[in-house]
């Protein structure tokens, strides 16, 4: 059953990670799922809006939940940051007051019954068994599955996964015919903005992450979350430069490891966008 | 307070485990509430025999409190769960006597809930206030 | 004739502050059947006392209200008072004017004093309809039961006995010991366990007042206090106890080997075994899980399919006494008790649930009870302290205290309030088995509250060097062959990473396998973590809603050691009081029938929670309810669904309740 939804990009997906976007439209016409984008979105505040004020960090997210109420379709959100703003948002204003208030900044008539979801929750759940339309399975492929700090937390606003061990990437990794490797630090944080401000703290949590990846057997890692992958994928070489653990690891948005076991080619999934180089890897398994 | 503002007269059935005992905790806390409300101590807000609720009313209350323990708190263990049923039913038919369902109450208070009992009475003197003198019930005789 | 005598008391200012009390005894004094009103200042008084008492026996009244504090309060005192000057104590009614009036009505002192009327008058109309009653003598059965067979079962069992009542000890597992026979040495005084435990458990087995059945389980309670039936299923060993002689020949020659429950999954045990050499009763059980002869029968009669397995039999062929008992059934012994003490303890919190942690997938993440049984040198490592992951001994040890403690989002608010201890006594053994050993401890707050147990905490700091870290533990990973382990120094305000060798999660205490369902057996009521509840949390810590029943040690919450042996002390003096009286005195205040009345609908025995209506044929061939008085606990169910008015409460009757409905206004 074609079950269609309102999609928010953020502003990521339509610059550093063109990739996710592209591959979860493909993948996501590919399973049936409908997705169509906001007609008119903006900026969901991400990390400096709430942290300067409160309320502005409400009012963008508002402003978004709006386009979705109006388009009436429930609303699913690729980047992690900009489902957590959103999902917060809603959650603060089931508040009567707190929502009447922010429509009172923001000038709306907002009602707050979007239902907003993570895209993740929306392949996994809405087709159960996908296994079906794996044409290329991802056989001897070992993934890492990295979720991030802010993906299935706070419990009482996310809580679709356990905190500390979430299952649903992994489940989506096994049903494409890859092995998913059970490891430690899934919900560890990589440093996220920190990049720009305090770049050693970064360097240090990426690392971090990498290293026990690599221990754990993993041939690439799988995101769901811009931030995350640029601070995994194009920093790599900074992070080399200070720890030398040698080997590169490949860092892969979960749709794209997705659209290549559907069958699309390495090239439609935009793979060849990434600063370590997943080809090679995939070249060796016999994907590309 | 206004003079001759209307005060609703109230009847409190309370368990003796739980209500009665938060009452009494209401009273060593001083915690004040309306003085419209008189006790009867019952053993069990289960021993409350509808029955007894229409007397009430018909003895000129303006509202009905039962109280018991907490579902699954009672101290014989399911009374109040009697309670809970019986007066859901009795609800229709208060309501095709011609009184407001509203003038019955049915609450869970514990022996540690003085705050929550002076809570309880204050709302329901000032909802009966709100809801005024109720039509009085011809007398059918008393028995 | 009813003479009614109304006393109002004042109870210094606190009633007669706030009420009139002159207008009270007007108004009494007005009030159908009243003879005379009078007050005092303090009624509960001795002066109090002899007034009413005088005032009774001047005027010939025979039903008696006293305007005071609530009946919860004084009733029982002002029944005496009743009982001296002649009457039936039931002739008494209390009218509440001061919890329920004086003090919550302090600011309208007109409005409370027509409450205060309005509560003497109901109390008027139903104390002239109040009946004499007459309490009952039930003989009652000197014999007690304790459940649980850890240190406060123990306790109690001895200490009931010793004052020279049979005792029937119930006990689960196939040993009795419980926890404490799991631990290496105590706290604070680092007692050897062992040694302070297994002498009390041969005092158990030896004593001869004490019936001892282990592998048995309560199923079912009924009756009431010195009355209680109860029927305890005795579980099949396959081992006659009678002929074992607790040689050792079966589980040491038995080729089934399964992860061992006592050693906390460390090591392996038989599948004939005893849970630990100490035993009490020495006599092992066959696991009808994993024994091969137990799975070969299941095959044979088609209960189990795959492969054959083998015929083993190999302990039968052994035994030097021809103990093994194939068809040994299960058993049960129903047994009447005057009172019963429950005594069954908890669990530990099972930190697979912490994916932080590791979730239970890393090897040498360890529990604090399973370090405890490395430390002992019966347990499974002989005494030493090695890493599961590789047998290596460690070097640095994190302890991790709070796992399933003062835990919000884990459901466990609570503090289970022996951690803090035990980690502070393995810092201190960790160090005495290997003098090399840096130990680190991430904790929330130090809680030593006890005797000894501050300066026991600041030894192992200050003598045996721990470093106590202030701060919870984010995350433990594997980092090739050690563990790193990432949280925060709040005191400093700085995320730490310590690379340990092995990690010990002080895990929480909780309620036991079943508590839940023990307590509907026996009509206890729980808490939201299923730990019993106690009558009092102060002044009744050990005795329940329920007369005859009592709870001790950590069933009720966690509790440390000496507090267990304290409570199981105390439950058993309470029997012991109970039991030095010859009959029980019955509360009159139950449920009654009106043969003339009853229809014999029969729905007071349905709606009865203590299955005390029964039902009697009358002469002439009607069917009509029968109140056990023993056992009516007087909840006034049955009244208020009787549809003819037959069935009444005693105290609580339909006629009392209408008159105090009746008289609720002027």
């Amino acid at each position: 059953m074609t079950k269609s939804y309102s999609f928010y990009p953020g502003c990521a997906l339509h610059a550093s990670a063109r990739e996710y976007d592209v591959s979860t439209l493909l993948v996501c016409r590919a399973l049936g799922i409908e997705i169509t984008e906001l007609a008119k979105w903006t900026c969901c505040g991400a990390s400096s809006a709430h942290s300067f004020d409160t309320w502005l960090g409400l009012a963008l997210p508002a402003l978004d939940l709006q386009e979705a109420e109006k388009a009436g379709r429930p609303l699913v959100i690729a980047c992690a940051k900009c489902y957590s703003q959103l999902k917060m948002a809603s959650h603060e204003m089931q508040n009567r007051e707190t929502l009447d208030n922010v429509n009172h900044l923001t000038g709306g008539v907002l009602k707050n019954t979007t239902e907003v979801v993570h895209l993740l929750q929306v392949l996994n759940l809405d087709s159960p068994d996908f296994t079906g339309t794996v044409k290329r399975p991802l056989k001897d492929l070992k993934v890492a599955c990295y979720y991030g700090c802010l993906l299935v937390r706070p419990k009482d606003v996310a809580g679709f996964d356990d905190l500390e061990d979430p299952q649903i990437m992994d489940d989506i990794v096994r049903k494409l015919g890859a092995e998913s490797v059970d490891w430690g630090l899934k919900t560890e944080c990589c440093g996220a903005s920190l990049m720009v401000t305090n770049r050693d703290v970064v360097m240090n949590l990426s690392h971090r992450l990498l290293r026990q990846a690599k221990q754990k057997g993993a041939d690439c890692v799988a995101v769901a979350c811009p931030l995350c992958h640029s601070n995994l994928d194009c920093y790599q070489k900074d992070i080399e430069k200070v720890y030398h653990d040698g080997s590169s690891l490949p860092v892969l948005y979960i749709t794209q490891l997705m659209g290549l076991a559907l069958g699309f080619t390495p090239k439609e999934m935009l793979m060849d966008r990434h600063l370590t180089d997943p080809l090679p890897l995939l070249r060796s398994k016999g994907l590309a | 307070m206004a003079v001759g503002e209307f005060e609703p007269k109230i009847a409190g059935f309370l368990c003796n485990w739980c209500s009665y005992a938060g009452a009494d905790l209401a009273g060593t806390s001083r915690m004040s509430y309306p003085p419209n409300i008189r006790i009867i101590r019952v053993p069990c807000s289960g021993r409350v025999d509808p029955l007894f609720v229409v007397k009430t009313f018909q003895q000129g209350a303006d509202g009905v409190l039962v109280a018991g323990c907490h579902l699954g708190d009672c101290h014989y263990n399911e009374g109040n769960f009697y309670s809970r049923r019986r007066f859901a039913l009795l609800a229709p038919f208060l309501d095709y006597l011609g009184i407001q369902k509203e003038r019955f109450r049915l609450e869970w208070v514990s022996a540690s809930e003085g705050r929550k009992f002076s809570d309880v009475v204050t709302s329901f003197t000032n909802d009966l206030k709100k809801l005024g003198p109720r039509n009085v019930l011809s007398s059918g005789g008393r028995g | 004739m009813a003479r009614i005598g109304v006393f109002v008391c004042h109870c210094g200012t606190n009633i007669a502050g706030v009420v009139s009390i002159p207008a009270v005894l007007e108004a009494a004094k007005k009030m159908p059947g009243v003879v005379v009103a009078a007050d005092d200042k303090y009624s509960c008084s001795d002066p109090g006392q002899s007034h009413i008492r005088a005032v009774i026996e001047q005027n010939k009244l025979n039903r008696v209200v006293i305007g005071s504090c609530s009946p919860r309060m004084h009733e029982f005192t002002f029944r005496k008072v009743m009982v001296k000057a002649g009457l039936n104590p039931y002739f008494l009614e209390v009218a509440n004017i001061r919890e329920q009036v004086s003090w919550v009505h302090s600011n309208d002192k007109e409005k409370a004093t027509a409450k205060a009327i309005d509560h003497v008058r109901i109390a008027v109309a139903k104390v002239a309809r109040d009946e004499a009653l007459f309490p009952k003598k039930v003989p009652l059965t000197k014999r007690a039961l304790v459940i649980g067979g850890g240190i406060t079962g123990m306790q109690a069992a001895l200490d009931i006995a010793n004052a020279g009542h049979p005792v029937t000890l119930v006990e689960r597992e196939s040993s009795i010991g419980g926890h404490m026979a799991q631990l290496d040495k105590t706290f604070p005084t680092l007692d050897c366990s062992a040694c302070i435990l297994t002498p009390k458990m041969v005092e158990i087995v030896q004593h001869p007042n004490i019936t001892l059945l282990t592998y048995s389980e309560v199923r079912q309670v009924s009756g009431f206090v010195g009355n209680f039936d109860v029927e305890i299923v005795k579980k099949a060993r396959k081992v006659d106890a009678k002929k074992c002689t607790g040689c050792g020949i079966c589980w040491l020659k038995c080729p089934e080997k399964v992860s061992a429950e006592f050693n906390e999954g460390l090591g392996e045990r038989k599948a004939i075994y005893v849970p630990f050499p100490q035993a009490v009763p020495l006599v092992p059980k066959v696991d009808l899980e994993n024994c091969l002869y137990i799975k070969y029968q299941n095959y044979v009669e088609g209960k189990s399919e795959g492969k054959r397995p083998m015929q083993c039999r190999i302990c039968e062929k052994l035994c030097p006494v021809q103990a093994l008992a194939w068809d040994q059934q299960d058993e049960i012994v129903k047994e009447k008790f005057g009172a019963i003490v429950v005594a069954t303890g908890y669990k530990t919190f099972d930190p697979s649930v912490c994916g932080e942690y590791g979730g239970g997938k890393l090897p040498d993440v360890i529990s604090g009870l399973q370090l405890e049984r490395m430390f002992n040198s019966s347990g499974p490592t002989g005494g030493e302290v090695l890493r599961p992951s590789d047998g290596a001994h460690p070097k640095t040890v994190v302890l991790v205290s709070c796992v399933g403690s003062r835990d919000e989002q884990r459901g466990r608010p609570y503090c289970s309030k022996i951690c803090c201890m035990y980690t502070a006594k393995q810092t201190i053994l960790l160090k005495e088995h290997d003098p090399e050993v840096q130990c680190y401890v991430f904790y929330i707050d130090i809680r030593t509250g006890g005797k000894d147990y501050e300066e026991f905490a600041r030894r192992a700091q200050e003598e045996y060097g721990a470093l106590y870290l202030r701060g919870r533990v984010s995350r433990i990973y594997e980092d090739g062959k050690q563990l790193v382990v990432l949280g925060e120094d709040s005191l400093m305000g700085r995320p730490v990473e310590i690379r340990a060798d092995m990690v010990v999660l002080a895990t929480g205490v909780e309620a036991n396998e079943g508590a839940a369902e023990l307590a509907q057996t026996m009509k206890l009521s729980h808490d939201v973590y299923d730990f019993l509840t106690e009558a009092h949390p102060k002044l009744k810590p050990v005795e329940t809603q329920t007369d005859g029943i009592l709870v001790a040690g950590a069933c009720v919450g966690p509790k440390d050691i000496p507090e267990c042996v304290a409570q199981g002390g105390a439950a058993a003096a309470k029997v012991s009081a109970l039991f030095s009286q010859e009959m029980l005195t019955s509360d009159p205040m139950v449920a009654s029938v009106d043969n003339a009345r009853c229809i014999g609908c029969l729905l007071c025995v349905q709606v009865c929670p203590y299955k005390a209506i029964d039902t009697q044929v009358l002469r002439n061939g009607r069917t009509v309810a029968l109140v056990n008085e023993s056992l009516c606990r007087a909840c006034g169910l049955c009244p208020a669904v009787c549809r003819p008015k037959a069935v009444n409460l005693r105290g609580f009757t339909n006629q009392q309740l209408l008159a105090e409905v009746n008289a609720l206004w002027q």
